[in-house]
C-alpha cells in the first residue's frame, strides 16, 4: 500500500538505529514521550523499542482520547444511554471502558441500546431512521476528532434534525502537555509530537515548549519509520544543542493545521473553563462543549447528567501510567486483576492505550540487549 | 441498575495481596520510577511478567453476570465461558481437548462428532450464504481431526415472515454444498419463532465422520522444530461479511472463501507422517489457533509477518478499519503444523490441490515461551500476537 | 468526486473503496488521484506527495549509507 510500505521497510530501520546508536552520548540516559496513543499502539505493535539502544527509554503519554476519560464522564453517558427513548451512539473503543456500573458492553446486555459507530455521520443516519427515538452521540477525542463532530453539528443543524444530540467529551492536547511539563514527577528530553492532532492544529502551538521549556518536539507520523525517524531528530536537536519544533510528518501535516477544520470546531464548540482528566486531575480550558447557539444538539443540556466526580479503583494506576511516571507493567495490577479482557482502568481498554499495548504485544522480556550490541557494531567498528 | 462487575474486594484485592507478596518476597517497597533503568529493572519486568503468567493459568472464571457480545466473538471471553461453564459441568475425556471435533469409538468404528450453529448476518453474501457455512463448516471441522466427513443434519429456527424464496435458495445451496464435500444431510429439524425473536434463519448443523487413519492429531502434539503452515490467504471471510452488511459504506472485490475442506486435508494426512494437528482458522482467525497450539502443546510458537498470506483487498479494508487480519475469519482455510523435516513436504502437497494453491510456511514451533505467539513483524521487531479481546465484530458464521 | 454530494467523495485503499467526506479539505478539495488522510469517515489532509517524496527521500539515503558501511565493514574484515 502506497504510503505504509515504504515506511515499514526492515533494512532502513536498521540504517536509522545505527545513527541513532551513534548520537547517543556514553553515560547519558534519554526519555522522549511520545503523546499520542496512536505513537504508543505502533511502537508496540512493530516491537520498534528492539531497535532503540537501552539508554533511550519512551515514554507514554496521555494522547489516548479513551484513556483520559473519568470514570464520572462514563457514569454520565451511561446515565444518559438509560434514559427512555434513547439510542446511543459512540466509538468501539468506548464500549469496553468500565463506569463504576459496567461497561457499555455490559449495559448493552442488560438491554440499554447503545450502538457502534464508525464515523458520527453513522449516529445521523441512525437518527434519521428512527424519528421517534433520541439519538445521541457520545463525542470523545482531540482535535482529530473535533472537527468530524463538528462538521456532523453543522450538518444536523442545515437538516433541522430534532432528535440528534452530542454528548461532548472533545479534550485539547496543548493544555495536557503543560501539565506533564509542569508535572515535578518526570524529566523529559524531548517530545514526539501527535501527527494526527497536528493535521488539525499545526505545528506552531507546540512552540512553547521548545521556548520556555527548552524541549525539542518533532511531529511526527504514525508508521514505525516515521517515529524512528523522528527520535532520530529529537536526538540530533540535543546533539546539537537545539530545541526546535520540527515536522517529520510534513507529507500530512501543513505548519499551519487545517483551517476548514478550525472554524468548524470554533463554530459549534467552545472551551469549558475546566475539565476532569483521567490521572491528571482538572485542567482548566483542557476540553470542548457545545456552544450556546447549536443548544438544541447539546446533550449535556437536552438531557439531566449527574456530573457526580468518581473515583478511580483504588488500584488502579493509570494516572501514573498516563503522566508517564509509572511503566504500564509497574501498575499494582498490571495483567493480574487488570488486563484486557477484565481491565479496571482505561489504559488497558483502548487498542491506543499504553497498558494494552503492551499487554497485547511486548509482554515478553527484552532481548534488545542483544539486538543493539548487533547495530551498535556497526558504527563503532 | 445494577452493578455487573463484582465489588472491589474480590479479584481486585486478590491480585493485590498477591503484588504485596511478591514486593515483600523481592526486598523492594515503591515501583520504581519509570525509564530509569537501574540494574535490575530488566529483572523486575520479568518478575511481572512471571505473575501475569501465574494469573493467565489460573482458572478461568466469568466475571461478567450476562452475556455480552464478546462472549461470542471467539477470542478470549468466549475461552473463558467455554471452560468455566461448559467444561466445568460436562468435563469428560472426550471433550476435553476441545478440539473442532470429538473422537470417539463406536462399535469398534472410530468416529469424529461435531456441531456448529450459523448465525451469519446477512445470510447472503459474495462468494456464498449461509448454507455454504452450515455445510463447509461443520465438514472441515471433522477434516481437521482427521476424519472423512459422511452424515450431517440440519437444524433451522426461522422467523415469522421469513421469506420462503429465500429459504429455498438457502437449501439449495446447502445440497450443492453436501454434494460438493460427498456428505448427505440425513436429519434435520425445523422451529419457527414469532417475529422478531430471530433474525430470519439461523442454522444448526451436527456431523459425523469416520476415521480412517491411525495418527492422533491434536494442537497438543506440537513439539519444538516443528513447522507451521496456512493454506491461503487469511481473512477473506470475515472481511468480506463486515463489508457486506452495508454498515460501514466501505466495498472491495473479495469473497467469501468458505469451501469444504475435506479433500485438502485428506491429501496433506495421507502425504505427512509427520501431519500433527490441523485447524480451520474460523472466528478469532489464524491467531486464535496459533494461541491455542502454544496452549495446548505448552510451546512457544513464532509467526513471520511476511510469511502470512493477506490478500490486498483483505489488507486494505483492514488498515481503514483498524483491524488485524490475523483475527478475521476465514471458512475454508487450515493451519497445520507438521514435521520440521516434512514442512516442504507438506507446502507441496497444499499447493498441488486447487484450495491450498497459495499455501505459505508462516513460522515455526521453539521450545522458548512456552504459550506465547511471537510475531516478527514485517517491520524486522517482535512482539505477542495475543488472543482476540472482545472485539465487538458483527456475527461473521 | 460525486457531483451530486460536493461533500463526498470515493476513495481507494489497495481495491477497497469507501464514501468519505471531504467538507474539512473545502478550502482546497482533493482531484481524482490525490491521496488524503481519513479519519472517521472524514478526509482530515491531503498527502503532498513533494513531501512524501522527500522523506523517502532521506531514509533512501541513509539506508544507502548504511549499506556502504557495511560493505565498508565487510571489507574491512576480509583485509
Amino acid at each position: 500500500m502506497r504510503f505504509v510500505d515504504e515506511f515499514r521497510d526492515a533494512e532502513k530501520a536498521h540504517a536509522l538505529a545505527a545513527k541513532i546508536a551513534a548520537l547517543c552520548e556514553p553515560g547519558r540516559q534519554y526519555k522522549f514521550m511520545e503523546v499520542c496513543g496512536g505513537h504508543t499502539h505502533t511502537i508496540y505493535k512493530h516491537g520498534l523499542e528492539d531497535y532503540l539502544p537501552e539508554t533511550i527509554t519512551l515514554v507514554h503519554g496521555p494522547g489516548c482520547p479513551v484513556c483520559v476519560i473519568p470514570m464520572g464522564r462514563v457514569d454520565d453517558a451511561m446515565h444518559l444511554a438509560a434514559q427512555p427513548d434513547v439510542i446511543m451512539t459512540s466509538f468501539g473503543d468506548m464500549m469496553r471502558v468500565p463506569g463504576s456500573e459496567g461497561s457499555f458492553f455490559d449495559a448493552k446486555a442488560r438491554g440499554t441500546d447503545i450502538r457502534m459507530v464508525y464515523s458520527p455521520l453513522d449516529s445521523l443516519k441512525i437518527a434519521r431512521a428512527n424519528p421517534d427515538k433520541r439519538v445521541v452521540f457520545m463525542a470523545i477525542g482531540f482535535e482529530t476528532t473535533a472537527p468530524s463532530t463538528a462538521m456532523t453539528l453543522l450538518r444536523a443543524a442545515a437538516e433541522g434534525l430534532r432528535n440528534f444530540s452530542v454528548f461532548c467529551n472533545h479534550v485539547t492536547i496543548i493544555p495536557a502537555i503543560k501539565a506533564i511539563l509542569d508535572s515535578p514527577d518526570l524529566r523529559l528530553d524531548g517530545f514526539i509530537g501527535p501527527g494526527h492532532v497536528s493535521t488539525v492544529i499545526g505545528c506552531r502551538p507546540y512552540e512553547f515548549i521548545a521556548r520556555d521549556y527548552d524541549r525539542p518536539v518533532v511531529v511526527a507520523g504514525f508508521e514505525p519509520l516515521d517515529i524512528l525517524q523522528s527520535i532520530y531528530m529529537l536526538m540530533l536537536q540535543l546533539a546539537e544543542g537545539r530545541s526546535q519544533v520540527e515536522n517529520q510528518y510534513s507529507r500530512v501535516v501543513p505548519w499551519n493545521g487545517n483551517l476548514v477544520a478550525l472554524k468548524a470546531i470554533s463554530q459549534t464548540m467552545e472551551l469549558r473553563p475546566y475539565f476532569e482528566w483521567r490521572g491528571l486531575g482538572f485542567i482548566s480550558h483542557s476540553a470542548l462543549r457545545v456552544r450556546d447557539s447549536y443548544a438544541a444538539f447539546d446533550g449535556e443540556r437536552l438531557f439531566e447528567v449527574p456530573g457526580v466526580r468518581v473515583a478511580d479503583p483504588k488500584a488502579c494506576q493509570c494516572g501514573e501510567v498516563l503522566k508517564g511516571v509509572l511503566k504500564p507493567w509497574e501498575c499494582k495490577v498490571f495483567g493480574t486483576a487488570c488486563t484486557p479482557e477484565t481491565p479496571i482502568g482505561t489504559c488497558m481498554v483502548s487498542p491506543e492505550g499504553a497498558c494494552a499495548a503492551y499487554y497485547n504485544y511486548g509482554r515478553m522480556h527484552r532481548q534488545r540487549v542483544a539486538e543493539a550490541a548487533g547495530t551498535g557494531g556497526v558504527t563503532h567498528p | 441498575m445494577t452493578a455487573s462487575r463484582q465489588p472491589p474486594g474480590g479479584w481486585i484485592a486478590e491480585a493485590l495481596r498477591e503484588h504485596e507478596e511478591h514486593e515483600e518476597h523481592a526486598g523492594r517497597g515503591q515501583p520504581q520510577r519509570a525509564g530509569r533503568r537501574q540494574p535490575g529493572a530488566a529483572d523486575r519486568e520479568q518478575q511481572v511478567l512471571d505473575r501475569i503468567d501465574r494469573a493467565r493459568k489460573r482458572r478461568p472464571r466469568v466475571r461478567e453476570d450476562r452475556i455480552t457480545m464478546a462472549h461470542g466473538a471467539g477470542g478470549k471471553a468466549t475461552h473463558t465461558l467455554i471452560e468455566a461453564i461448559f467444561l466445568e459441568a460436562f468435563r469428560n475425556p472426550l471433550l476435553e481437548p476441545l478440539e473442532d471435533a470429538a473422537s470417539l469409538r463406536l462399535g469398534g468404528a472410530r468416529l469424529a462428532l461435531t456441531t456448529d450453529s450459523y448465525v451469519v448476518s446477512p445470510l447472503f453474501f459474495p462468494g456464498g450464504c449461509i448454507g455454504d457455512l452450515a455445510v463447509n463448516g461443520t465438514v472441515n471441522d471433522l477434516s481437521v481431526v482427521g476424519a472423512a466427513p459422511r452424515f450431517l443434519s440440519a437444524g433451522f429456527i426461522l422467523e415469522e415472515g421469513f421469506p420462503v424464496a429465500d429459504l429455498a435458495r438457502i437449501a439449495t445451496a446447502i445440497r450443492d454444498a453436501a454434494d460438493g464435500a460427498g456428505v448427505a444431510v440425513v436429519t434435520g429439524d425445523t422451529k419457527v419463532v414469532e417475529r422478531g425473536k430471530a433474525d430470519g434463519c439461523y442454522i444448526n448443523t451436527a456431523g459425523v465422520g469416520i476415521v480412517e487413519r491411525d495418527a492422533a492429531l491434536g494442537v497438543a502434539q506440537a513439539r519444538p522444530g516443528d513447522a507451521v503452515l496456512v493454506s491461503g490467504p487469511i481473512g477473506d471471510h470475515g472481511v468480506t461479511i463486515m463489508l457486506a452488511r452495508g454498515e460501514l459504506d466501505i466495498e472491495a472485490d473479495v469473497s467469501s472463501d468458505t469451501a469444504p475442506l475435506n479433500g485438502l486435508a485428506a491429501a496433506l494426512a495421507d502425504a505427512v507422517p509427520g501431519l500433527r494437528a490441523m485447524r480451520d482458522a474460523t472466528r478469532g482467525g489464524v491467531a486464535t489457533i496459533l494461541n491455542e497450539i502454544a496452549r495446548a502443546a505448552g510451546v512457544g510458537v513464532d509467526v513471520s509477518e511476511d510469511d502470512i498470506p493477506v490478500r490486498p483487498a483483505v489488507r486494505g479494508a483492514a488498515e481503514l478499519l483498524g483491524i488485524d487480519p490475523l483475527y478475521v475469519a476465514c471458512e475454508g482455510r487450515l493451519v497445520a503444523v507438521v514435521d520440521g523435516g516434512q514442512a516442504d513436504a507438506a507446502l507441496a502437497v497444499l499447493r498441488g490441490h486447487p484450495l491450498g494453491a497459495e499455501a505459505q510456511i508462516i513460522g515455526h514451533v521453539t521450545g522458548e515461551l512456552p504459550g506465547i505467539v511471537r510475531l516478527k513483524t514485517a517491520f524486522g521487531g517482535t512482539r505477542i500476537v495475543d488472543l482476540l479481546v472482545g472485539d465487538p465484530l458483527p456475527r461473521i458464521c | 468526486m460525486m457531483p451530486e454530494h460536493p461533500d463526498l467523495a470515493k476513495v481507494d485503499v489497495s481495491g477497497v473503496r469507501r464514501v468519505i467526506n471531504v467538507g474539512l479539505l473545502s478550502d482546497s478539495p482533493p482531484q481524482p488521484g490525490e491521496w488524503v488522510l481519513i479519519h472517521v469517515g472524514f478526509a482530515l489532509s491531503k498527502i503532498d506527495e513533494e513531501e512524501a517524496a522527500a522523506a523517502l527521500q532521506f531514509l533512501e539515503g541513509i539506508g544507502q549509507a548504511y549499506a556502504d558501511e557495511l560493505a565498508a565493514l565487510a571489507e574491512s574484515r576480509i583485509e
